[in-house]
């Protein structure tokens, strides 16, 4: 198919949706990414029966606590499509680059002796 | 287990006031199994700290640890070497595991992370029901298995009341009736004679009404 999508997203490849942790996203954030998304298989086509289920869950708990912390939960979302479907994984890969875009930099400011 | 839930995270922020050097401690006992402060949730609250405060641009220091358990001296005095380097200790344990931290560091301010709710099982996999509220003088013999102190909403010894219906609690229609599960599993085990015996008015001087308890086994003092 040779699909494009935006150069800015980074793929971090997970055996299934269901290793995707709470952990896993929030470190993500802190070290510096403007949003996540998680890219699972079509819900009931999970090969693992619920990962992609179970992930979903976890996305919403995360963006409950993205909204505690005052980041907001939008900067985090889960795409559905299947491995065949090239053409949404690239679709959403510019859907969320362009509402990543919209909400602009994490508002992380520095200073000084931050690790 | 000891079943609790993690505060929110307005009114952890709100305790903290000012201080920006934190130690959130957690405990590898029954908080970590019920999801409330073990080592995963000491991180994932370190990590809302941490957005959080970048997003202010302030200057912090958090630090990530999780004791084997909060409620033994030996444990807690692990963290002696650093603790000094924190302002504020943010205890993930129960209320047992942060009055023993405060106990112990007496200058440091300590705070609670969770909120201690019950004694409990686990029913599945993120769902936790209590099933003992630690009276001191236990009755499970007499009633089937289930406690109708920590279960009956009444605390009722001789139950059900007029509340229970199709076996349900009425402050819940989703809550057993405790009574209605003890006559249930009485019949169950052809042991409906019990249930005709009265339970005389309980004694609560082995349970709070006698005040904070105390338990010492001799033999086992050093």
């Amino acid at each position: 198919m040779r699909l494009s999508y935006p150069s800015n997203v980074k793929v971090v490849k997970v055996p299934c949706t269901g290793r995707v942790d709470v952990l896993l996203i929030l470190r993500a954030f802190e070290s510096g990414v403007d949003g996540v998304y998680v890219a699972g298989c079509l819900e009931g086509e999970c090969h693992f029966l619920r990962g992609n289920l179970r992930a979903r869950r976890r996305v919403e708990y995360v963006k409950g606590l993205l909204e505690e912390v005052g980041l907001g939960g939008d900067r985090l979302e889960m795409f559905n499509m299947s491995a065949s479907q090239g053409q949404r994984f690239a679709q959403f890969a510019q859907e969320m680059t362009e509402r990543i875009r919209l909400l602009g930099p994490l508002p992380v400011r520095k200073a000084p002796g931050n690790g | 287990m000891i079943v609790g839930n993690r505060k929110d995270f307005g009114e952890i922020l709100e305790k903290l006031g000012p201080a920006r050097r934190v130690l959130v401690l957690g405990c590898n006992e029954c908080v970590t199994v019920c999801g409330a402060g073990g080592e995963r949730e000491v991180g994932v609250l370190a990590s809302e700290l941490r957005l959080c405060w970048k997003k202010e641009g302030e200057t912090f220091d958090v630090k990530e640890h999780t004791l084997e358990r909060q409620c033994d001296y030996e444990y807690i005095d692990q963290i002696r070497g650093f603790v000094n380097d924190y302002d504020v200790i943010l205890s993930m344990a129960c209320g047992a595991g942060v009055q023993y931290v405060a106990e112990t560091y007496k200058t440091k301010l300590v705070l609670p992370a969770v909120n201690t709710t019950f004694l409990g099982v686990t029913i599945e996999q993120g769902v936790w029901s209590e099933r003992c509220q630690g009276c001191g003088a236990c009755i499970l013999d007499m009633t089937a298995g289930v406690c109708p102190i920590a279960r009956c909403a009444k605390s009722l010894l001789n139950g059900p009341c007029g509340g229970s219906s199709g076996g349900k609690c009425e402050i819940d229609n989703e809550l057993d009736c405790a009574w209605q599960l003890i006559v249930d599993r009485l019949k169950e085990a052809g042991r409906m004679d019990r249930y005709e015996e009265i339970l005389p008015v309980k004694d609560w001087r082995t349970g709070r009404d006698g005040g904070p308890r105390r338990r010492v086994r001799e033999d086992m003092r050093l």
